[in-house]
């Protein structure tokens, strides 16, 4: 039997068990979207803009670890995708973008809809392909689906000139039985002598603090984590990627750390003697000043990816290798030490960052301590969401206080749940990823944590939910202005807020939310904030937008004091240093 | 301080775009660049010569070997290793003078062509002598010059191949 172009796009799909394309049409890819009509095992997603598409398949696929999908056409379909792209790479989440492509004969003409996606998403894609012969597609799929999963993953472009998939020209679904690219072969298994060498220092250290990153929740290792930490027993904190890879309530969590971490998680870091890095890229939102990081700490860094050991941070015992089996290699070379963990030095360092968070730890109380009429905090609002979701919610957010809020506030007790932009900060990333996560768990709660800022940037999507039934929660954390932007501007640039308010011109966000036939609720008094969530989250088949009036002006403490600070050095109050 | 790179490369369109916009993104400089298809042509070798720290090298060859495309990479720079460059000068004939004669006379070099009005020269050297030699003419005196960049292979004991 023989297929065209578009058939073989879609039958290779579904090979690689693809259920859903987020995707919009358009000229270019119109055979393809042909093809995709005359089939029935993939389903394709409409969205509103192409940006929505890019984190709707970006948000299912950090919940479910499998590749998420995009389809758009040429020109303004592609440039529209790379945010969403970019959002993918720096996150590293395996994306695959479909762009449809001007005919063959066409490309490099100016002609209409041409823009060069190979050329211009080049810096933000793991790889990328183009298709110069129909019969290759279902072997660039099937390497498309492998480069983005494996290894560190990533997002992976596949160009389609339109006359690739031109119905009247057919080809037979030929694909290898086994993928063998000979310029990439990721490296899984760590270095045995490392690993014993990581295992003596571990055992050795009397300050010892895991700092677990996003490669451990892409890496499914967080049962090996936990493993590892019942006979290592050190401090644990997590970066913003990593958090739910750890369990919240375990003594030793200490919460996220770095630029708006906990005291004790920053304190922890600075005085630690050891630090073993997994899965974590020692970013400059974690380290402040590279030159003043963890002035006494030998590092370990596990990394899949080569690149991110020794780049910021010069790492002692570097470990390339898949974070599972590194870790398992670990934990059975521990096993095996004679090397006893010195717990007497152990139980004074956990006393000591137990000080440190008795001191000016968060306080997770607040929504007991805060009185009736006072103003609504921000954390306040992510407490009482722990609250009402019991903390099993899969958590969206857009990019600001709020998702700091959430961060610190929301104790994620499960990988993947925490689903948010942290590389690239992507402000409209939240209400499209959300989208996503229902899809990859249809029964499940999933609520978008939002700002009034961020939410306005992909708030066209609101339409998608309609269309698909999409019955997530949205909890707009709305103080009237940009506030990490004018957080920065009360701090640094002496309060002159300059374009980060709205001058009186907020839409009413409860009538938006009905024009688009979904529910709104607006709350603005302290008292009603737990009985309103309630009343929400009671509306199991609806979308429900609650738009939250807070006090506009808190800040998020603690903050990491830069430039020029170490990690020690950090707000933790307006005008109030540790 | 001057590295010099090797890197295998599939030949394939876009790799070595891939390679010399992975330079600029993450802010570092080429100084030469040499590519060329190699073995059965479905390789690419290519040779790039920079400038940086030990630090700054190491990161520069560990992001080119993340790229797909990219089979091996190596700096060459420390250890012992060959460079070399080739070079295409052509000038007035009326220029080809003594002086001229007499700067060639050390260099590995060929009269490629000559007539009445024009000479094309070939030059061979390491970069170092090439530049020398280089700087010590006068530009008037020069029409075209044309550079290969360096290109560069590990002394017999170390390979860097398929």
């Amino acid at each position: 039997m023989k297929f065209s172009g578009g058939d073989l796009l879609m039958r290779a799909l579904k090979d690689e068990g693809v259920k859903y394309i987020f995707g919009y049409p358009g000229g270019a890819a119109l055979h393809i979207y042909d093809a995709l009509f005359n089939q029935k095992h993939i389903e394709h997603i409409l969205v509103r803009h192409e940006q929505g598409a890019t984190h709707a398949a970006d948000g299912f696929a950090r919940a479910s670890g499998k590749a998420g999908v995009v389809l758009v056409t040429s020109g303004p379909g592609a440039t529209n995708a790379i945010t969403g792209l970019a959002t993918a790479f720096m996150d590293s989440v395996p994306l695959i973008v479909i762009s449809g492509q001007v005919q063959s004969h066409l490309i490099g003409t100016d002609s209409f809809q041409e823009t060069d996606m190979i050329g211009i998403s080049r810096p933000i894609v793991k790889h990328s392909y183009i298709v110069n012969c129909a019969e290759d597609i279902p072997k660039i799929v099937q390497e498309a689906f492998y480069i983005a999963t494996s290894g560190r993953p990533g997002p992976v472009v596949i160009d389609i000139p339109k006359d690739m998939t031109d119905p009247n020209k057919k080809f037979e679904y030929k694909k290898p039985k086994s993928i063998n690219i000979r310029s990439y072969k990721p490296k899984v298994d760590p270095h045995p002598g490392q690993i014993k060498k990581a295992a003596r220092a571990l055992l050795s250290s009397e300050r010892p603090v895991i700092y677990a990153g996003g490669g451990v929740i892409h890496g499914n290792a967080s049962k090996e984590l936990c493993a590892l930490n019942k006979l290592v027993k050190a401090p644990i904190t997590n970066t913003l990627m990593g958090l739910g890879s750890y369990p919240p309530k375990d003594n030793l969590f200490l919460g996220m750390l770095g630029m708006h971490g906990t005291y004790e998680a920053n304190m922890a870091m600075h005085h630690a003697d050891l630090i073993l890095a997994i899965g974590a890229r020692f970013d400059d939102r974690i380290t402040n000043t590279p030159a003043l990081f963890a002035p006494n700490a030998k590092i370990i860094h596990i990394d899949v990816d080569p690149a991110s050991i020794s780049k910021i941070i010069k790492a002692d015992i570097p470990i390339v290798g898949q974070v599972r089996e590194s870790l398992s290699a670990l934990i059975k070379e521990i096993k095996k030490s004679k090397i006893k963990i010195d717990s007497e030095a152990i139980d004074l360092w956990v006393s000591q960052i137990k000080q440190w968070k008795s001191q000016y730890g968060l306080n997770h109380d607040l929504w007991k301590k805060t009185k009736k009429n006072e103003k609504i905090l921000p954390q306040v609002v992510v407490q009482e969401l722990y609250k009402v979701t019991n903390g099993d919610a899969w958590v969206t957010s857009d990019v600001g206080q709020h998702q700091m809020f959430v961060a610190q506030y929301y104790k994620f007790n499960k990988p993947r749940r925490w689903v948010n932009s942290g590389g690239l900060g992507t402000m409209g990333f939240g209400l499209p990823a959300a989208i996503g996560v229902k899809f990859a768990f249809p029964n499940d709660e999933v609520v978008c944590v939002t700002g009034e800022g961020s939410i306005q940037m992909c708030i066209q999507e609101l339409s998608t939910c309609l269309q698909y039934g999409i019955n997530i929660k949205i909890v707009n954390i709305n103080n009237q202005a940009l506030g990490m932007v004018k957080q920065w501007q009360d701090m640094i640039y002496d309060k002159r807020h300059s374009a980060s308010t709205y001058q009186n011109s907020l839409p009413d966000f409860v009538k938006l939310t009905q024009a688009y036939g979904h529910v709104g609720f607006k709350v603005t008094k302290h008292e009603e904030l737990a009985k309103v969530f309630k009343k929400a989250f009671a509306l199991k088949n609806k979308l429900v937008f609650i738009d939250v009036y807070v006090d506009p002006s808190e800040h998020v403490y603690p903050m990491l004091i830069s430039p020029n600070g170490s990690m020690k050095d950090m707000w933790i109050g307006k005008n109030k240093k540790a | 301080m001057k590295r010099t790179l090797v890197v295998l490369i599939e030949n394939k369109p876009g790799a070595l775009a891939r390679i010399v916009g992975l330079f600029h993104q993450r802010g570092y400089n080429i100084d030469s660049l040499n590519v060329a298809p190699v073995f059965d042509g479905s390789y690419s070798r290519m040779t790039v010569t920079t400038q940086g720290t030990e630090n700054v090298v190491e990161q520069i060859t560990k992001q080119i070997n993340k790229l797909i495309d990219v089979i091996k990479v190596d700096d060459i720079t420390e250890g012992s290793h060959h460079e070399i460059e080739f070079v295409l000068i052509k000038l007035l004939t009326k220029d080809f003078n003594k002086t001229f004669r007499s700067k060639l006379k050390n260099l590995l070099h060929h009269i490629i062509e000559q007539d009445e009005s024009n000479v094309v020269i070939g030059i061979a050297g390491n970069s170092v002598i090439v530049d020398e030699f280089l700087l010590s003419l006068s530009y008037k005196s020069i029409i075209e010059i044309s550079r290969s960049g360096c290109i560069g292979m590990h002394k017999s004991e170390k390979y860097l191949t398929i």
